[in-house]
């Protein structure tokens, strides 16, 4: 496997001095799913954007096909389609227009048997005619993927393409995102829906405040995910963690008020009960009882305090 | 050269002419009608002849030139003004095109439309005063590079514009003036003198001036300072154009 997108230390600093990526690389398999997840403002949009030729990079290099993105632009990006964040279509246009438009903008010949297949597969055949201003958010939503898709990419630029997108949709973006895979297309998308991460990307970047944090195996990062915390409130504090409790991976919070302890959801057992009847026979009252899962905005907030010094 | 991506652009900017025809022909024939009956029936029957020429006659080239002026800025400066208002520019700067290509499709368009305008504006002058063109090739060299360069200029307005007023600013403040100061209804020669050398200063002056030559091969200024003048306005808005793409002056960070 070669990397069809190879970023290397790339920066950028927009004019008013903001910084939006720092010595960012990254390299991306052919074929594979990657998603790019982040915070709202962590420089996710700012990197395609900077692949894709929207923005100049201050710093380092990227290569979509092993076509530098800036002195190979015209190689690297008719490789590329982008499906923005924000929906930007001409309000006037018929659908099939906007779209053989887009593909003429990346040099290919017009071909009304593709972009039949592509309206078809994007349910957009039937309105093929229609005016995007009678199309509804959704409906726009995938008139920007039939154009990105038009030219033939190799790489598909997905930027948080289900905002805003009610369920069902959101589920038919996942199955088209699933074929469009099945025919070698290598996806990077962006979102900050775990859920959607977990439906369909095989790798996820953490990115946050311009810096690549990580970048693991999606099967990786859940199994960190799957872990609770099960937090005990007591009602008379404790000097010690009691000794009956020494066989489970249970901390003391400092007042001495409450106990932690975190399981596996995803193991055989929880081992919840065992600790509840040994916490009943030890005769310890409870004053309350509260699970919590580990999410992704945890692994960030880790993740980022560990970045900070 | 991407020569789909030029033809796609420039047929997506035609379309949009055509899907408005009615709108976009009309009123350039509605305008011109109303300063023939104006200019070339109520007052043009008190003036008799300018340069030998009826004064119907006379304000034919320079009415034609007001409205492919003012046409080729508005469509210029909309056509690209437009994608950065609702946010397709992003296409644009995303696709494998470079800036010539870019320039070429939208200016393209926008000369065309307005060289159709021009021609229509001619054939209804036609229909009220009689026309001669001596020198008809000179007469559409002229035309032609006028819809160009006035093209060029509305794109830079187009890409200067952060918003729909500064869209009009520049036509309405700087445009419309020079093109009544200069000339279009009368011969500089009728101006006082310290105000002929004012409107030597004006490069509307030589356009029309040249254009009007090659209809009645009587000038206010040399036909070869005419086509300098022509030009070196094309030359300058090429060279701001190349300047924007390659900063990305206004549509790129």
């Amino acid at each position: 496997m070669t990397a069809i997108v190879d970023v290397r230390n790339m920066g950028k600093v927009y004019d008013g001095g903001h910084v939006a990526l720092k010595d960012v690389s990254i390299q991306i398999e052919e074929g594979e799913i990657i998603a790019l997840l982040g915070p709202n403002g962590a420089g996710k949009t700012t990197l395609i954007s900077a692949l894709c030729g929207i923005v100049t990079p201050s710093s380092g290099h990227g290569t979509v096909g092993g076509h530098d993105v800036v002195t190979g632009y015209r190689k690297a990006r008719a490789m590329i389609g982008l499906v923005p964040q924000e929906i930007a279509l001409e309000p006037f246009e018929k659908v099939i227009n906007t779209v053989r438009f887009s593909r003429g903008l990346f040099g290919k010949k017009r071909n009304e048997a593709l972009i039949e297949k592509i309206l078809r597969q994007l349910s957009l055949w039937d309105k093929r005619n229609s005016r995007i201003r009678e199309l509804s958010g959704g409906m726009k939503r995938r008139v920007l993927i039939a154009k990105a898709l038009c030219h033939e990419p190799r790489v598909l630029f997905l930027d948080e393409p289900t905002a805003g997108v009610d369920v069902e949709l959101r589920r038919d973006m996942w199955q088209v995102v699933e074929d469009l895979r099945k025919s070698g297309v290598t996806i990077i998308l962006t979102t900050h829906y775990i859920e959607e991460a977990e439906a369909i990307a095989d790798r996820i970047a953490v990115i946050n405040k311009g810096q690549i944090l990580l970048v693991e195996p999606k099967a990786d990062l859940m199994s960190r995910m799957g872990q609770k915390t099960l937090r005990i409130d007591l009602m008379e504090p404790q000097r010690d963690v009691p000794a009956a409790l020494a066989a489970f991976d249970v901390t003391l919070s400092a007042d001495g008020q409450s106990l932690s302890y975190i399981y596996d959801t995803g193991g055989e057992r929880t081992g919840i009960t065992r600790l509840l009847q040994t916490l009943a026979a030890e005769g310890l009252a409870l004053r309350d009882i509260q699970t919590k899962q580990s999410s992704l905005e945890e692994i960030f907030v880790g993740l980022i305090k560990e970045g900070e010094p | 050269m991407n020569l789909p991506a030029i033809w796609a652009i420039y047929l997506y900017e035609m379309k949009r002419f055509f899907r408005t025809l009615m709108e976009s022909l009309l009123s350039p024939v509605i305008s011109t009608s109303l300063y023939f009956v104006v200019f070339g029936a109520a007052i043009g029957s008190r003036i008799d002849e300018v340069e030998g020429v009826s004064y119907g006659a006379f304000i034919v080239p320079g009415l034609i030139m007001l409205s492919v002026m003012t046409q080729a800025i508005s469509n210029a400066s909309f056509g690209i003004y437009f994608p950065k208002f609702i946010g397709t520019i992003f296409e644009l700067l995303s696709a494998p095109v470079n800036f010539l290509e870019i320039v070429l499709g939208y200016v393209g368009a926008a000369a065309t439309k307005s060289l159709l305008i021009g021609i229509v504006i001619l054939v209804t002058a036609g229909f009220f005063v009689e026309i001669q063109i001596m020198h008809p090739w000179a007469m559409l060299a002229f035309l032609l590079l006028t819809c160009i360069s006035f093209s060029l200029f509305g794109f830079i307005i187009g890409i200067w514009a952060e918003n729909f007023q500064q869209l009009q600013l520049i036509p309405l403040l700087v445009i419309t003036p020079l093109i009544f100061l200069g000339g279009a209804f009368y011969s500089i020669s009728m101006l006082p003198e310290s105000w002929q050398t004012v409107a030597l200063f004006n490069p509307v002056v030589y356009l029309v001036s040249g254009f009007r030559w090659s209809f009645f091969g009587t000038a206010d200024v040399g036909v070869g300072w005419s086509l300098l003048a022509i030009a070196a306005f094309t030359g300058v808005c090429m060279g701001v154009v190349w300047w924007i793409f390659k900063t990305g002056y206004r549509i790129k960070s």
